[in-house]
């Protein structure tokens, strides 16, 4: 088993008195609690903070850890003999355990104690997860593979780490930020009690054309000065295949030209839109000819898009 | 290892969860949604039902599940009160509308890159 410094995560003497335990807790949650902070390293530090504080907190779990003695952090160690006993029989094996799981038991650790035997019914811990997918798996629907490792208790209260993997069968329709909930797939009742369940979150990855809002996605479309000037027919993929669009005569950069229904499938019926956003592109290096065009297009034109700027010097 | 496949339920707008539905998903006590009920920091669908709030047989949107289930995590990890905790629930919607709508402009800005 890997030891952790309980006070060291706090930044607290080891002879803290409760009140200071608390109140460098307080500090440390208010910083990097996953509802409050936006660090994106807060939820992994604020599990360890959570976990030694749930630990300190209760004067017979801490009285267990400070037994433990002083090792150094990630030191690999042995807990004395008569823990086994109090753990139960003398088979079980500190190996595949974690810290907090040890101290459980006595009303502390990372799971708010609900390891003590006892012939109630108790609910299974809940697990949430934040599943990653593609845009293309939003449209289509996919399975998702998800490997996790939870803690499992049995009646006796015997803790051990097991990994846990299945299959989860995400709907064609979520969005990004979208919640789904697998019942009974959380960690497992005691006594009769329920399993908990699985939160999944999902975060739809970067992709290279499409950004998606809600149903809608929005994509960019480079055109030509000449074929926004005078309109064209542009093919333009889409997640179903390309479609071709019209782009009507002066057409102007940022206009979003719509394509209905080309967006992510909603849940119940129908789908979010395709929007094409307007890109005026203008060849970086053109050539003699094209500048010569361009240049006759100039002296020919009297169009001025500055028509809104005052007129003068400025004065 | 067995891997079995499991149907994903949505917790969207469209589902609806009891009082006492939430208190089991939320780990929550029906009487704490109670009290967000009546601090309007969480709003029934049948809020108009003039009744009394102790007996009232409120349900709710599924998607409220998530809010108020990081409700549950704030009571538990700062020792928060129901006032506190309406006020925080309150300001976490607002906070997940405002990164909705941001999130929402964010994709219509162009993000086209010219190669040269």
């Amino acid at each position: 088993m890997k030891y952790k410094d309980y006070y060291e995560i706090l930044g607290v003497p080891r002879d803290a008195t409760s009140d200071a335990i608390k109140k460098a807790y307080r500090k440390l949650a208010h910083q990097y609690h996953p509802d409050v902070s936006k660090d994106p390293k807060g939820e992994e530090k604020f599990k360890d903070v959570s976990e030694a504080y749930k630990t300190l907190r209760n004067p017979e779990a801490r009285a267990a850890y400070d037994k433990l003695g002083s090792h150094r952090p990630g030191e690999d160690f042995q807990p004395p003999p008569e823990w086994g006993q109090q753990f139960g029989d003398g088979q079980f094996s500190f190996e595949d355990i974690d810290l907090s799981d040890l101290f459980a038991g006595l009303g502390g650790g990372g799971h708010g104690g609900r390891a003590r035997g006892g012939k109630f019914p108790i609910p299974g811990q809940d697990y949430e997860v934040t599943a990653p997918i593609s845009i293309e798996d939003a449209y289509r629907g996919t399975e998702l593979d998800l490997n996790l490792s939870v803690p499992e208790y049995d009646g006796l209260g015997h803790v051990r780490r097991v990994p846990l993997a299945f299959k989860a069968r995400i709907p064609k329709g979520v969005t990004d930020g979208e919640r789904l909930r697998l019942p009974g797939k959380g960690g497992k009742g005691l006594n009769g009690g329920p399993n908990g369940s699985l939160y999944l979150t999902i975060a739809l990855q970067p992709h290279p054309l499409y950004r998606a809002a809600g149903h809608d996605l929005y994509l960019d479309l480079p055109l030509t000065p000449w074929e926004a000037a005078l309109g064209a027919n542009v093919e333009v993929p889409t997640l179903g295949g390309s479609v071709r669009l019209k782009v009507p005569p002066g057409t102007n950069t940022g206009q979003k030209l719509r394509l209905a229904k080309r967006g992510l499938p909603k849940r119940r019926e129908g789908e979010g839109d395709l929007f094409a956003i307007v890109q005026i592109v203008v060849p970086t290096s053109p050539t003699e000819r094209e500048k010569a065009l361009l240049k006759e297009l100039a002296d020919a034109s009297h169009f001025n898009p500055r028509a809104s700027f005052p007129t003068g010097d400025g004065k | 290892m067995r891997v079995e496949l499991t149907d994903a339920q949505w917790l969207s707008e469209h589902a609806e969860v009891s009082i006492e539905e939430l208190a089991e998903l939320s780990g929550l006590s029906p009487e704490l949604l109670r009290e967000l009920v009546e601090y309007g920091a969480l709003v029934p669908i049948n809020a108009q039902v003039p009744t009394n709030a102790e007996t009232a047989q409120w349900s709710f949107t599924a998607d409220c599940v998530v809010a108020v289930r990081s409700v549950g995590r704030l009571r538990e990890d700062f020792d928060l009160d129901a006032n506190a905790l309406s006020v925080a629930l309150m300001l976490i919607e607002r906070i997940h509308g405002l990164e909705a709508q941001l999130k929402a402009l964010r994709s219509q800005f162009p993000a086209l890159r010219v190669k040269r």
